[in-house]
């Protein structure tokens, strides 16, 4: 019986075991299906990740270094190669790999850390034909970065998500042309700086409002694509179509938290950001198991994830050596323009100082107020110069806000000043 | 020179190679693609129909109900996915009662067995997503659903493995009659047979003008379809369709046997029989016409579009028979192709019968085939099936639960595949809700190893359709 077994060795779970054993636990297990940790860090080569966290510039590969170094001076395992098929409520993992076969082991307590996928063309249902050359931007980034493979020359980027942006600059380095970014939405999807470094710095048009609405294959690859503007009802306006001849299509249209093993063992989802309901503490709706980082809700900033990871380690190690936090939970709700919260809900009585609160705005804002509520009366505001769908958002509601609202829950909205 | 040479292999020509590779005969099948099943067979409904459509008296209706009353047995000899979930028409209106009535009728006098016609409610009962609007329905017991690719998979791997010679990317280019049979030109060289099998679905004419005088032409026609992630599948517990018209059986909605959701499809004539494209056009008409059925659907949730495109002709009937002195026409094979196949399998033995090709059977050809589904063992299995081979206990294709075990098999089968989704379609990998986005690169690395290739030969699917284009820096020499 582990003290806490960790599902998937990515950022968030390396940070979950290091802050767990930090906290006291001294059997925890983490199971990664790669035959490496570091999860999606690893093909991230571009620099960018750490400034929070590290106060350096670090690559993916070095951000997970820093981890996986503090690990190995803990006694934390790492089980690599392995796949998690089952979790159950009763906190039994059922394990299998090539090595050591079918496994189930059993935990105090689990973290789940499984990240996110991304979306597909079968998901938003590009119309065309349907040959090879048509890659989502993470995969494009798995052949160039770890395998060493080009998967095309002149390219077509949908969606302008950071995964996305971050490959048209990485395909242009290795010589490929990258004839335009198209994005469905007026805003793009991704941090700002991106934008500016990774497609204006390249002299890549940026097409706001516009979509792919036909892909030609010509011998079995991808030959040609249409792009339509859109109108406001997102629909193509006929007659403003342009004509790119590519080879490839890259996907950058949204990540999905991977929470197939979340569903089946039972635990409480939240519709808004296809992640498990949790708590201040990180914890589900099911005692002992906790969740972090991106199979909770997407994250922009890997600094981010270690910090909501380390929180749900120590909240792990909390409930294994002390019990199971007790109190009313207060639910938070999302009001105007606001798209979800992280957490959900919160036990004000258990909080020390002050609670995290995460969440995205539906629009871009500009000089605007984050107002929080209980439904009758404002109990704080927080100003913002700028806010955009591509920047998560975070707040620290200090425990004497959360213990003056009335009525069991908390509105976060978003307006202008 | 061989007996016979299959041109075509699709679900029909698989059969009817299956069917022959009983028998002390020398048999080639001849198929211009690099895998099997790459037409019509791997982009339709996955319906084996009850039989009620076709107008009686018909060839296509006496082959379906026969063929239906194989398939059971036929699957669970050779291990293919088939469940006899049943289907409902369903009527909206009293016109389309009384067109219930009529196909009610019509499969009685088809023979199919089962038939009723419940009331709305009835319907609700057994399908609670179906729409409020629903007045009554056709039930028929009898319909069932399969995995069509697996299907022509599992006939030509066991013809394979009884004798049969199978030529891929082996184009028919023309045929000209010699002494006792006839002489193939293909894009592989030339081959000589005696008897000549054409089963070219939708370039049947084409292979039939080659030998005899024109008789039909084929109306390509496409049909486009949603594949719904699983966690949809439970919306549909039998397979809804919603009343025949001019443009064929309609929208229907069905769980799959990988237990997704199939939405689909349209009717729309294409000018070749490659316009395998979706279009948007067809797409909302899928949705708008399937929301009638099940106005709770939505594609939120939507992990797939395909298309396909039927045989049509300008006859409403499926075109077998004699056309030429050693020459048989499995053409113009449309729905109820698929649920038709192993009868029109008997059909074309019988044929080279009447035409003087009466070979012995064989005293003990394989009839059997199973195949490991990881996804689909027990715990106790899955522990088995680890210890016997542990690369059945690396997991590749995450979604479907797929591991590198089953990839080898495929790879090591009867009719090894050389693409991707030649990988997909015989072990699962990348038919879930990432389509292949983690188990692609993968399943490229273990291609290659496997079959002593670069990684950049590896294709997506048929000729051409390389995934990787050059290799990026290489390690600095020394």
């Amino acid at each position: 019986m582990y003290d806490l077994i960790v599902i998937g060795g990515g950022p968030a779970g390396l940070a979950a075991a290091n802050s767990a054993w930090q906290k006291g636990l001294r059997s925890i297990l983490i199971v990664e299906r790669d035959k490496e940790a570091g999860g999606i860090l690893n093909q991230c080569i571009h620099n960018g990740f750490g400034l929070h966290r590290f106060k350096e510039e670090l690559t993916g590969p070095e951000y997970a270094a820093r981890f996986i170094d503090m690990l190995k001076e803990t006694g934390v395992e790492l089980m690599l190669d392995t796949m998690v098929l089952e979790i159950t409520a009763g906190r039994q993992v059922h394990v299998i790999s090539a090595k050591d076969g079918y496994q189930v082991l059993s935990a105090k307590s689990i973290v789940l850390c499984m990240g996110c996928r991304e979306r597909t063309r079968g998901a938003i249902g590009i119309p065309g034909d349907r040959p090879a050359g048509v890659f989502t931007a993470g995969s494009a980034q798995r052949y160039l970065n770890l395998e060493g493979y080009m998967v095309g020359k002149r390219v077509v980027i949908l969606g302008s998500g950071d995964i996305g942006l971050i490959m048209a600059r990485r395909m242009t380095l290795e010589g490929a042309k990258v004839l335009a970014c198209v994005e469905l939405m007026p805003y793009s999807g991704g941090l700002m700086r991106n934008i500016v470094q990774c497609l204006n710095d390249w002299d890549i048009p940026l097409y706001l409002s516009h979509t792919i609405t036909d892909i030609r294959a010509e011998n079995g690859r991808v030959s040609h694509v249409t792009v339509h503007k859109l109108d406001e009802n997102r629909q193509p306006i006929p007659g403003t179509n342009l004509e790119f001849d590519c080879d490839t299509v890259l996907l950058s249209v949204g990540l999905i938290p991977e929470n197939e093993l979340t569903r089946a063992a039972g635990i409480q989802m939240d519709p808004r950001t296809n992640g498990a309901v949790v708590y201040e503490n990180m914890e589900t709706s099911v005692p002992g198991i906790f969740a972090c980082g991106n199979v909770v809700h997407v994250h922009d900033l890997v600094d981010y994830v270690s910090a909501e990871s380390e929180r749900a380690g120590a909240a792990a190690a909390e409930f294994v050596l002390k019990g199971q936090r007790e109190g009313e939970a207060l639910e938070l709700k999302n009001g105007a323009d606001v798209g979800y919260t992280v957490p959900q809900k919160i036990r004000a009585q258990a909080v020390e100082k002050a609670a995290d609160v995460f969440f995205r705005v539906r629009r871009v804002f500009k000089n605007s107020v984050i107002e929080i509520s209980d439904g009758e009366k404002v109990l704080a505001s927080f100003r913002r110069e700028h806010m955009a769908p591509g920047e998560m958002e975070h707040i620290l509601l200090p425990r004497k806000i959360l213990d003056q609202a009335r009525g069991g829950q908390i509105t976060v909205s978003a307006k202008e000043a | 020179m061989i007996d016979v040479a299959v041109i075509g292999c699709g679900i029909i020509g698989a059969a009817a190679a299956f069917e022959l590779s009983k028998y002390q005969a020398s048999v080639a099948v001849l198929e211009k693609e690099n895998d099997i099943a790459m037409g019509e067979t791997r982009a339709n409904s996955a319906i084996i129909h009850a039989g009620y459509d076709p107008k009686p008296g018909t060839l296509m209706a006496r082959f379906n109900v026969q063929g239906n009353a194989m398939t059971e047995q036929l699957c669970k000899d050779l291990d293919v996915p088939f469940a006899r979930i049943g289907s409902f028409v369903l009527a909206f209106s009293e016109e389309e009662t009384a067109t219930v009535r009529t196909l009610y009728e019509r499969g009685v006098e088809n023979g199919v067995p089962g038939l009723q016609i419940l009331d709305g409610d009835e319907v609700r009962k057994m399908d609670p997503e179906v729409s409020p609007e629903v007045v009554c329905a056709l039930y028929a017991p009898s319909a069932g659903i399969i995995t069509p690719w697996e299907y022509a998979l599992a006939l030509a791997e066991t013809a394979v493995r009884n004798g049969v010679e199978l030529h891929l990317s082996t184009k028919v280019t023309g045929i000209t009659k010699i002494d006792g049979g006839y002489r193939i030109e293909t894009t592989k060289g030339p081959f000589e047979a005696r008897y000549v099998i054409n089963a070219a679905g939708v370039y049947s004419d084409v292979i039939h003008d080659m030998v005899a005088p024109h008789a039909f032409t084929v109306l390509p026609n496409k049909g486009e379809y949603y594949v719904l992630d699983k966690s949809e599948c439970g919306r549909a517990r039998h397979v809804l369709f919603q009343c025949p018209n001019q443009d064929g059986k309609g929208v229907l909605i069905t769980p799959t046997m990988d237990h997704n959701l199939l939405v689909g499809p349209n009717a729309s004539s294409v000018s070749g029989p490659e316009k395998t494209g979706n279009t948007a056009e067809g797409m909302a008409f899928v949705r708008e016409k399937a929301a009638k059925t099940m106005p709770s659907l939505t594609y939120r949730n939507a992990i797939r579009n395909f298309a396909g495109v039927r045989a049509n002709t300008d006859k409403d009937e499926f075109q077998i028979a004699v056309a030429a002195e050693h020459f048989i026409d499995l053409a113009g094979i449309k729905s109820p192709g698929l649920s038709s196949a192993p009868a029109i399998a008997l059909e074309a033995v019988r044929l080279l019968g009447t035409c003087g090709f009466r070979p012995e059977k064989k005293a003990d050809p394989v009839l059997t085939r199973r195949k490991k589904r990881f996804r689909f063992m027990s715990e106790e299995e899955r522990k088995q099936a680890v210890r016997e081979n542990p690369l059945y206990g690396r997991v590749i294709c995450r979604c479907e639960t797929v591991t590198e075990g089953e990839i080898v098999d495929a790879i090591r089968s009867p009719i090894p595949p050389c693409s991707v989704d030649g990988i997909k379609r015989r072990a699962g990998s990348g038919m879930g809700r990432c389509q292949g986005g983690f188990c692609g690169p993968r399943v490229v690395d273990i291609l290659a190893r496997e079959l002593g290739i670069s990684p950049l030969s590896v294709l997506q699917d048929g000729a051409g359709s390389y995934i990787l284009m050059s290799e990026t820096k290489k390690e600095a020499q020394d």
